[in-house]
């Protein structure tokens, strides 16, 4: 179980900047997220884009933006737990207590919610059955490439996902690639080294043909696949992986007893609290009249929900408000002043 | 101002009309028409705007730029007919355009 002052649910840039906003008035914060890497949209989406509208920042890109933030919250050690999804908030005493897909424990007075559109999944088949096979014979990453060895895998998908394990699950297995059209979207490099493959006979490549059923019991045993002028072809094989991207869903946040419009958390703008006290929802994911979903925006709700952080977990103190630039204090925790 | 139908999958429909210079996802989002979801907010990213369109106007909409086939891949059931709504900019020659939704976005 890990006490903190602040649980942060999610690592984009508004969860970013949050951490810094709460270390210079003195909050510890821990951060999760459920995909493999932090900055949420910005690295997800477009880490090479360009954006133009962070103040005084006339340029950057989602990936440089995310390292500057990282680069900025440095002072406060920030506990990242990734690959982690939010699952349960639920109350315990003056405190929450949060529990993640890996059923770590957090107890908090103050959790900030900085999810964005949701969290980051898998898309997944659309076929019917699939879910029955899901972690079974049907995978939407692979985990151990060794419990593929010597088996029979149709691998779905046209990014460098699809690409890539296509190419080194071929080395031990009987790998069919299949994608939707003929072109394929990952590097053009993996696209040669999967057409040579299949030159050579160590791989199949079946496009452009889709899913179209499912036949097993327990496990799969075959699939069928179809083009668009609808002819069908039989495969059979020991296991289907799915590539299709990432896709935000809003998952556990909807479960938490939290007002809900469309996908997003209405908060008043004094402070950014939803309606359950201690539970903030600060960029994307909260609205507000006049919401603007920007990350500049994000950052100022950021600010203000700090404070009001701040008079939950330190009910006896009285917040201060100082600037970075002449409070010692600030400046202490920000690394830059010796203590005397 | 052109007219869009907008038809969702359990057939329902909306027609609506919507400015030149806008998007077809927007047209949707700002009319409140469920079935596109529009995540990204129009950036190309999501494909959560995907529709079908009829046939009859597919080849009358300007071709999809490979950003928009490429993210198509990862579209919920994406066929020959799918393009991506925020990709499509409302003009007078599109009066008339039906979309149909897919029964997901993902
Ligand atoms: C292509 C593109 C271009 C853009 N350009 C600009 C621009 O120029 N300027 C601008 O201001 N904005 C831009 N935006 C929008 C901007 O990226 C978002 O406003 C911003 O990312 C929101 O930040 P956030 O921290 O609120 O959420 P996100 O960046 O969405 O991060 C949320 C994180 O929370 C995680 N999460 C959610 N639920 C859970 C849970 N239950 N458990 C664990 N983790 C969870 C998610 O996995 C995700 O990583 C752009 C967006 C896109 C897609
Ligand atoms: S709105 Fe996201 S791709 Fe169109």
């Amino acid at each position: 179980m890990i006490k903190t002052d602040v649980l942060v649910v999610g690592a984009g840039p508004v969860g970013l900047f949050v951490v810094h906003q709460l270390g210079i008035i003195g909050l510890k914060a821990e951060v999760v997220d459920n995909l493999d890497k932090i900055g949420g949209q910005c690295i997800e989406l477009y880490p090479d884009k360009p954006i133009y509208d962070i103040p005084a920042l006339p340029v950057c890109t989602g990936e440089s933006l995310t390292n500057s933030l990282l680069e900025q919250i440095k002072p406060f050690k920030p506990n990242f737990h990734l690959n982690e999804r939010v699952q349960e908030v639920t109350q315990d005493n003056n405190d929450w207590k949060i529990v993640t897909s890996k059923n770590k424990v957090f107890i908090a007075p103050n959790i900030i919610i900085a999810g964005g559109v949701g969290s980051f999944e898998p898309r997944k088949f659309g076929i019917e059955n699939a879910e029955k096979f899901e972690n079974e014979s049907i995978f939407y990453s692979v985990k151990n490439k060794n419990d593929f060895k010597n088996k029979k895998v149709c691998i779905f998908g046209g990014g460098d996902s699809a690409l890539d394990w296509a190419i080194e699950l071929s080395k031990f297995s009987k790998v069919v690639l299949v994608h939707r059209r003929n072109e394929f979207r990952g590097a053009e490099h993996s696209a040669e080294i999967a057409k040579k493959l299949e030159k050579e006979g160590k791989l199949k490549i079946k496009t452009p043909y889709q899913l179209n059923s499912i036949e097993g019991e327990k496990k799969i045993n075959a699939i069928t696949i179809k083009n668009e002028i609808g002819e069908i072809e039989k495969i059979e094989t020991d296991y289907v992986l799915g590539f299709f991207g990432l896709i935000m869903k809003l998952g556990p946040i909807a479960e938490w007893g939290l007002n809900l419009e469309k996908k997003t958390i209405p908060v008043n703008t004094k402070d950014f609290q939803t309606n359950k006290k201690g539970i903030f929802a600060i960029g994307d994911i909260c609205t507000y009249p006049g919401k603007l979903k920007l990350i500049l925006s994000g950052f100022h709700e950021g600010a203000l929900a700090a404070r009001g952080c701040f008079k939950i977990a330190r009910p006896n103190e009285t917040y201060r408000f100082e600037y970075t630039t002449t409070s010692k204090t600030v400046q202490e925790r920000l690394g830059v002043k010796e203590s005397d | 101002m052109p007219k869009i139908t907008y038809i969702e999958h359990n057939g329902k429909e909306h027609q609506v009309e919507v400015p030149n210079g806008f998007s077809v996802m927007e047209g949707a989002v700002q009319n409140n028409i469920p079935g596109i979801d529009a995540d990204c907010g129009g950036a190309c990213a999501c494909a959560t705007c995907h529709v079908y369109v009829d046939e009859k106007w597919f080849d009358k909409l300007p071709k999809k730029d490979i950003s928009e086939e490429d993210m198509l891949d990862t579209a919920f059931e994406p066929n020959k007919s799918s393009r991506l709504t925020c990709q499509i900019t409302v003009t007078d020659e599109l009066n008339g355009l039906v979309v149909k939704m897919p029964s997901k976005q993902g």
